[in-house]
């Protein structure tokens, strides 16, 4: 009970999220009406995916500095887990957007930040599959991602805010920017972004947890 | 101060000078990739609409670029990286490097503008701005190519990973490039150019202060 209590918290948000979000009580927005219920799925994914890159990168520095292997394999598993939510993220909402905007792929900018971004990890996952010394690709993986994710930020938080988006509160829309965000909506929005993130943590973990078996197996073999 | 920086520089621009093969293979690349969009395009000097014509001219320089400015650590052999090891410090190789290839890199743009403009006319109604943009572009692409070109030359398999690792990369400084120099074109009041200046700048600012400090780590390995 100790040790797995977070995980029962993460699950019991994500399913309390899933049950509220389609059922509570929903502010009318013209345009989004009642798909603002998209928020309590689609955007935790975002904060999802940013929370595992970020902390990726923090473990690429950390390997960086002691070169201790465990370090480089947190910094995968969370970056393949931060693929899972991008990819989560742009489905879900490339769904909500061929019904609201018209059409899936409308080339918002914060769609083609999502879709660079994605690119950009799916070469670092080749990068590393290309080196075959284990100490040479942690090395050169964890600079790979420390650099793109020097050159995401700029894409994801600076260029989109310079030009006009579709997404709801941004360029006049309609929607949930810091303002008018309801307090109905934030009762769903952050518990979701607290259990997804967890929820993420759990799936990295265990992830981490069999590589880190299987290396030493590994070990053992060569031994 | 800057000795050991300049003397790196002095030596990738005599090696260059020497052997002209390399740089030479860069400007007819260039110069073919031009005219051969010339004739897919099928159209007269001055018909191309701005928006293509700005994109197109990006793109060129981005294939040329990665073809030119990418080779800078894969045309060190083994041995000859080792003794720079042994010589100086790692920011001092890759200052050398940089400035070079920022020259090169420059020189690419400019030779391919002007030839570009030749060929399929020239749109562009405020050249200092368009100058500007692409000093910007240039230093923003040789410093994420030089810092990619590193960590390729340590993986075997190189070709396509030099593309495949330095595109995604490179989208935002594309991006604001693109921006500006299609604003330089159009003409408009450069105070409204101030800020797309900026960020670009800023942008630069990231990727070379990003590439400093990872450098030296890539370096010992």
């Amino acid at each position: 009970m100790r040790k797995y209590w977070w995980k029962i918290i993460g699950a019991t948000l994500v399913f309390y999220t899933i049950v509220a979000g389609l059922l509570m009580e929903a502010p009318r927005l013209a345009i989004l009406n009642e798909t603002i219920r998209a928020l309590h799925f689609h955007v935790p994914m975002w904060f999802g995916m940013i929370i595992m890159l970020t902390a990726s990168v923090i473990f690429a520095i950390k390997y960086l500095k002691d070169g201790n292997l465990k370090h480089d394999i947190y910094a995968v598993e969370l970056v393949n887990t931060g693929i899972v939510f991008g990819t989560m993220g742009l489905v879900s909402g490339m769904i909500w957007a061929n019904y609201t905007w018209g059409a899936p792929w409308s080339g918002d900018p914060k769609q083609n930040a999502t879709a660079i971004s994605m690119l950009i990890y799916l070469a670092y996952m080749l990068l590393r599959n290309s080196i075959t010394d284990q100490q040479q690709r942690g090395r050169i993986s964890s600079i790979y991602n420390i650099f793109a994710y020097a050159t995401l930020i700029p894409l994801l938080f600076i260029l989109p805010r310079m030009t006009d988006s579709l997404h709801p509160g941004n360029g006049g829309n309609p929607g949930f920017n810091a303002y008018d965000l309801d307090s109905r909506l934030r009762m769903i929005f952050y518990p979701a972004v607290i259990g997804w993130t967890l929820i993420g943590v759990w799936l990295t973990s265990l992830k981490v947890r069999y590589r880190l078996l299987k290396h030493d197996l590994e070990e053992e073999s060569d031994l | 101060m800057f000795h050991q920086e300049l003397t790196i520089l002095k030596k990738e621009i005599t090696l260059e000078w020497r052997n002209k093969t390399a740089f030479n293979g860069i400007l007819l690349y260039l110069i073919s990739t031009i005219f051969v969009c010339y004739l897919s395009f099928n159209v007269r000097t001055g018909q191309l609409q701005v928006l293509t014509w700005n994109a197109l001219y990006w793109i060129i320089l981005l294939f040329a670029n990665i073809n030119g400015v990418a080779k800078s650590f894969l045309q060190e052999g083994e041995s000859r990286l080792m003794y720079y090891y042994t010589l100086c410090k790692p920011s001092v190789i890759l200052t050398g490097k940089l400035l070079f290839n920022v020259i090169l890199s420059l020189v690419i743009a400019i030779i391919g503008f002007v030839f570009y403009a030749f060929i399929l006319g020239n749109p562009v109604h405020n050249i200092p701005f368009f100058l500007l943009a692409i000093i910007l572009a240039s230093i923003g692409f040789s410093s994420v190519l030089t810092l990619i070109s590193g960590i390729v030359s340590k993986v075997n398999n190189s070709t396509s990973l030099m593309a495949i690792l330095s595109f995604p990369v490179i989208i935002p400084i594309l991006i604001s490039a693109v921006k500006l120099s299609k604003q330089a074109i159009d003409g408009i009041d450069t105070s409204f150019m101030v800020n797309p200046l900026l960020t670009m700048a800023a942008i630069d600012l990231i990727v070379l202060t990003a590439a400093y400090i990872l450098f030296p780590y890539l370096w010992r390995s």
